[in-house]
């Protein structure tokens, strides 16, 4: 059989048929012409004459890290290392899937030096040395897959690499007492807290939206109800009413020798608004494993628990991956939501700089840098979501 | 089931009904025991045992910028109303408009228009990737509060100003010309509504599709315009803003901060229903399309008949989730200082220092108003919904 013909399409057909097809069709064009020229005009002649840009390089260090103190930053690094380095050690075993990850991370460290470039040197090395890492990682992954073959366990050791990285991270960032000297909370800030507020949140609340999830459909009607009430309670309430609930109720209801900072506060609030959320997508799961199987677990003599948890949950999980990939990108930008208990996230630090009269309130600069970064790296999540989507095939069998 | 076929019963830890039952029994002490426990705590370190709602009905001793009419003297309840009402007039308008731009947004991404396409695709992935409290920020701070003083405010067409002081618009009002035109009103509206079963009894009988509704509407608007026409003064006029010594003077005066929450709640919701519109038109499958056209439907006919009805489908559940995403997110206007409930509610725990009554006012009232627009949704996904026959 013959392949059906190419169609070339030269540039003056490309325009007719995309551009001019019809009438309203062009005058579409030319009206999204004028638009476009409009914007354009305004922001390029805004940003390239107006706008006051070297207000970010002299404040970056407080966006990204607040006020972690200067002489243990080489521990952020060192951190980023080590997720690097594993971002690059996955890629090289994974090959398909993660190469995206690793130019969509390399073009951010590449935007950041550009933005460090006339500011420091020690910073800059610290970068160039955050590139070799991950791309030696790469390497080195590709080695082991293109020598030592049997990439199966190779791949379950690196997940369990990725389960520790964040737990040895954070002991990293915090200190552990008689090894490291200590850095309280709240001297973290900017960047580095948004991200420990996410991932932390999203971590502490997958388990309990299980549990939730399994509550709402057990047969037992007092923890079914239970369940049911605190997702619906939930979900109906702005998470900003659960965080100001977070910040002003905890010490009443604690006992009040107990000294809960602001970071766990907001942790606590995320975790339980987030875990409700999580519950509804593992709902969806389960919902989706099919009857039989359950049957034939029990036929097999498998009790409800076991039953639960070899063969109903692993199914469910699996399906709900991108759903909660989801979940974490809306926590991720949620988190902006702690200006309301004083810490200073990302964005807070950012109002901070304009609010200071040293820098004459450089509004839509700092604002359009901070929405920048929170763009970057949500679209390279949504992105890696889609793709992880189509290599775990959710959907099409 | 419950005994064995040896004839022994069965120990009573091993019965599944016993088991059953203990197991709710132990999970009701266990939270009873927690409930108890903060309960303890919040007595010794508030040591307040007066928990109630007194001081509703207590002086509130504060104002806000805007809302329902009101004094310092008025009591807390009043002031939360005043909250609430605003809470709901950002809702109600930012739904409205957030669906008809996402409704635009989300077919001007499946636009065969290149260009219409690609600035569709990137207004929804630069507003879907921020969070929404920096668009509020930059709409608030990088926007309006950079807009000129109100001396110097930008006109636009039709009595339009835009200052720091916020958006000025033309306020319709009712001349006497609508003592006459109320009965043409009341006509069109009695001649629409005959139309419309005339109209829908006669298609039923001729088995014909077509839409009777579309004809009550023309005929009611006809009547009316012809009223408007007719009548000796015309029954709605627009009053013009004016620029005053210190401010505009009459006009429908909006602040910047309520503009800001509005615009940010809109553009930001838009993008998501953008989406799911899109999402939706796709789920309906071409076949569908094509046959409608084959059996002789015209476009229009097609997408009111056969495209709309099935996509509509997969669009209304998700978008009452977006519905009920904005009115949660209505409460982040305590961000640029728009004073809706959760705003007034923050400042009523300050002066009164009764935090859990009042967050628990707070959240029964943003639970009222979830419940209130999924039952509605719910109703109406009910009516759309495919009937399987």
């Amino acid at each position: 059989m013959l392949p059906p013909p190419t169609v070339r399409v030269g540039p003056i057909r490309w325009l007719k048929e995309n551009l001019f097809s019809t009438w309203y069709n062009t005058l579409l064009t030319f009206l999204a012409l004028a638009f476009i020229y409009a914007v354009l005009k305004g922001v390029l002649a805004w940003a390239l004459t107006q706008a006051d840009w070297a207000v970010i390089p002299p404040n970056l260090k407080l966006l990204l890290v607040g006020f972690y103190p200067q002489g243990e930053l080489w521990r952020i690094w060192i951190g980023l290392y080590l997720i690097l380095g594993l971002v690059g050690l996955s890629a090289g075993i994974w090959g398909k899937l993660l190469r995206d990850a690793v130019v969509l991370i390399g073009s951010a460290v590449i935007l950041l030096g550009l933005v460090l470039w006339l500011t420091n040197w020690g910073e800059l090395l610290w970068l160039t040395g955050l590139a070799v890492t991950m791309f030696g990682g790469i390497g080195l992954g590709w080695l082991v897959r293109s020598k030592l073959g049997s990439p199966k366990s190779w791949k379950r050791s690196l997940m369990v690499l990725w389960l520790l990285a964040p737990v040895l991270v954070i002991l990293l960032l915090t200190g552990a007492p008689g090894i490291l000297t200590s850095v309280p909370t709240t001297q973290w800030g900017g960047l580095l807290l948004t991200y420990a507020l996410a991932i932390v949140s999203i971590f502490l609340s997958f388990p309990l939206g299980v549990l939730l999830a399994l509550g709402r459909r057990s047969a037992l009607p007092v923890i079914r109800w239970f369940s049911i009430g605190y997702i619906e309670v939930i979900r109906g309430v702005p998470l900003i009413t659960v965080l100001f609930m977070a910040s002003l109720m905890l010490p009443l209801f604690l006992p009040s020798s107990w000294r809960v900072d602001h970071v766990i506060r907001a942790i606590t609030a995320f975790t339980l608004f987030t875990a409700a959320y999580v519950a509804e997508n593992v709902r969806g799961g389960l919902q989706a494993v099919p009857y039989g199987h359950i049957d034939a677990a029990r036929a097999l003599g498998l009790n409800p628990l076991l039953t639960t948890a070899l063969i109903v949950l692993p199914q469910a999980l699996r399906a709900v991956i991108p759903a909660n990939v989801g979940q974490f990108i809306s926590l991720f930008k949620d988190t902006s939501l702690v200006f309301i208990v004083p810490l200073l996230d990302f964005l807070g630090i950012a109002l901070d700089v304009i609010k200071d009269p040293k820098w004459g309130g450089p509004a839509s600069e700092m604002l359009l840098f901070v929405a920048l970064m929170y763009w970057m790296f949500t679209y390279f999540m949504s992105h890696m979501s889609r793709r992880l989507e189509k290599a775990l095939g959710v959907g099409e069998r | 089931m419950s005994r064995s076929s040896s004839g022994r019963s069965l120990a009573f830890w091993r019965d599944v009904r016993v088991v059953r039952i203990a197991m709710q029994l132990v999970f009701l002490a266990a939270l009873a025991l927690f409930v108890y426990w903060l309960y303890s705590n919040y007595v010794v370190n508030t040591r307040r045992f007066n928990f109630g709602f007194d001081f509703v009905s207590s002086t509130a001793g504060f104002t806000v910028s805007e809302g329902l009419a009101h004094e310092r003297t008025d009591s807390n309840g009043k002031l939360f109303l005043v909250g609430l009402l605003n809470s709901l007039r950002v809702i109600i308008i930012g739904i409205v408009l957030a669906s008809l731009l996402g409704l635009i947004a989300g077919v001007s991404r499946l636009s065969d228009n290149w260009l219409i396409c690609r600035i569709a695709t990137i207004y929804i992935e630069t507003i879907r990737n921020t969070p929404l409290l920096v668009q509020l920020f930059f709409w608030y701070t990088a926007v309006f509060l950079k807009l000129p003083l109100v001396h110097e405010s930008i006109a636009l067409p039709g009595a339009i100003y835009l200052s720091q002081r916020g958006l000025v618009l033309p306020k319709p009002y009712l001349t006497d010309g609508v003592e006459l035109w109320r009965w043409f009103l009341l006509a069109g509206a009695l001649v629409g509504l005959v139309v419309y079963i005339a109209r829908r009894v006669h298609l039923a009988r001729a088995e014909r599709p077509g839409s009777p509704f579309l004809w009550g509407v023309g005929v009611f608007g006809g009547i009316a315009a012809l009223g408007w026409w007719i009548s000796p003064q015309h029954p709605v006029a627009w009053e013009a803003a004016e620029l005053g010594r210190f401010n505009f003077q009459g006009g429908l005066q909006l602040s910047p901060e309520f503009v800001a929450v509005l615009l940010g709640l809109v553009i930001y919701t838009g993008a998501f229903i953008a989406e799911i519109v899109r999402a939706g038109i796709l789920a309906v499958s071409k076949g569908q399309r094509e046959a409608a056209l084959a059996v002789g439907l015209t476009r229009i006919q097609t997408l009111r008949l056969v495209i709309l009805p099935q996509a509509l489908r997969v669009i209304v559940p998700p978008v009452t989730s977006q519905y009920l995403n904005l009115a949660k997110n209505s409460s982040l206007a305590v961000a640029v200082g728009f004073p809706d409930l959760f705003n007034v509610a923050g400042t009523i725990i300050n002066k009164t220092g009764r935090e859990v009554e009042m967050i628990l006012a707070i959240m029964g009232s943003y639970l009222t108003m979830s419940l209130l627009t999924s039952l509605f949704m719910n109703w109406y996904n009910r009516r759309i919904r495919f009937v399987e026959r």
